[in-house]
């Protein structure tokens, strides 16, 4: 089995409210130096299956259409190794 | 003859009853549609409505707009169907591309429910011959995710043909560009706009006006005199 991993983040261009709020929170908590925080979203597929050329042709098909609104955001699709299980 | 208007109810839809109450008043007759009809029993209009349809889950309207009674209605809309979409029904209509842009989280990250005032910007859609053009409107306004955005040169091209449809009046409550508060189509048959005006057409509730009534009487002598 292995996993494919799609982030999705808002444009660069694009205002992100929630990831400002989280910026203004950082000094109270005592962190300093962190200029800019941008909040997105990622999502662990599981395929059955090979993970070739065809499936990933798929899955970006599926991430431009559904997970990502390509109005605002930008996505990756990546292919991460699995550890096997432990029996 | 009457005109009939579908509403269609997602789960976590919320206006329903309120928008079938909206058209019952215009005079017409509200059609009730299910998510997974696949056909618009030969409804003369939608209205998608508001509410947290999925609970907003992925982002606002991401996963009705791939609800089975939604290929009917996408399909019928190209041709001229005419369809309003208020709030969560605007939202739904900007992911399937039926109108351009998307809406993001208020500015200001706060739930917003208020009486908000409105220009109408385009009296000749569909759903607005009712109004004159830049006639001032007083709606409620109740979201979380009313930031409209769009890239520039959509915003541009929005304004140059006149399909900024309502824009917000005196303060602008979410951060939206330009101020809009609702976009038409091209063809100005496909509707969308986050104000409620199905909850302002009595003058007993909502803003103690009925601004929002002429959405629906508007609709109707559209569809009785064609």
């Amino acid at each position: 089995m292995a996993r494919v991993v799609v982030d999705v983040m808002l444009k660069p261009e694009i205002l992100d409210p929630q990831g400002q709020a989280v910026q203004r929170a950082l000094p109270r908590l005592g962190f300093d130096g962190i200029s800019d925080v941008r909040q997105g979203k990622r999502f662990e597929l599981e395929v059955d299956g090979p993970v070739d050329e065809a499936a990933l042709a798929r899955i970006h098909d599926l991430a431009e259409s559904f997970l990502a609104n390509t109005v605002i955001e930008d996505f990756t699709v990546r292919v991460e190794e699995v550890a096997e299980a432990v029996k | 003859m009457t005109a009939r208007i579908g509403v269609v109810t997602f789960p976590g839809s919320l206006d329903d009853r309120d928008t079938q109450r909206a058209i019952r008043l215009a005079g017409a007759e509200p059609v009730a549609l299910w998510h997974k009809d696949k056909d618009l029993k030969q409804v003369d209009a939608v209205v998608l409505c508001g509410g947290f349809s999925y609970g907003d889950y992925l982002r606002a309207g991401a996963i009705a707009r791939f609800s089975p009674v939604m290929e009917p209605l996408l399909e019928q809309a190209k041709a001229g169907l005419p369809v309003l979409g208020i709030c969560n029904g605007f939202q739904i209509l900007t992911e399937a591309h039926l109108l351009p842009g998307t809406m993001l989280r208020n500015d200001h990250l706060h739930f917003i429910c208020r009486d908000q005032k409105l220009r109408v910007e385009n009296a000749e859609t569909a759903w607005t011959t009712d109004y004159t053009a830049g006639q001032e409107i007083h709606i409620p306004l109740k979201n979380n995710d009313g930031q409209y955005v769009a890239d520039a040169y959509t915003l541009d091209q929005l304004e140059a043909e006149g399909r900024v449809a309502f824009r917000y009046l005196d303060f602008n409550p979410n951060g939206s560009q330009r101020d809009i508060a609702g976009v038409t189509n091209a063809a100005g048959n496909v509707v969308g706009l986050m104000p409620h005006p199905e909850h302002a057409v009595e003058p007993l509730i909502g803003t103690g006006r009925t601004d929002g009534l002429p959405f629906f009487t508007s609709i109707l002598k559209k569809l009785v005199n064609a």
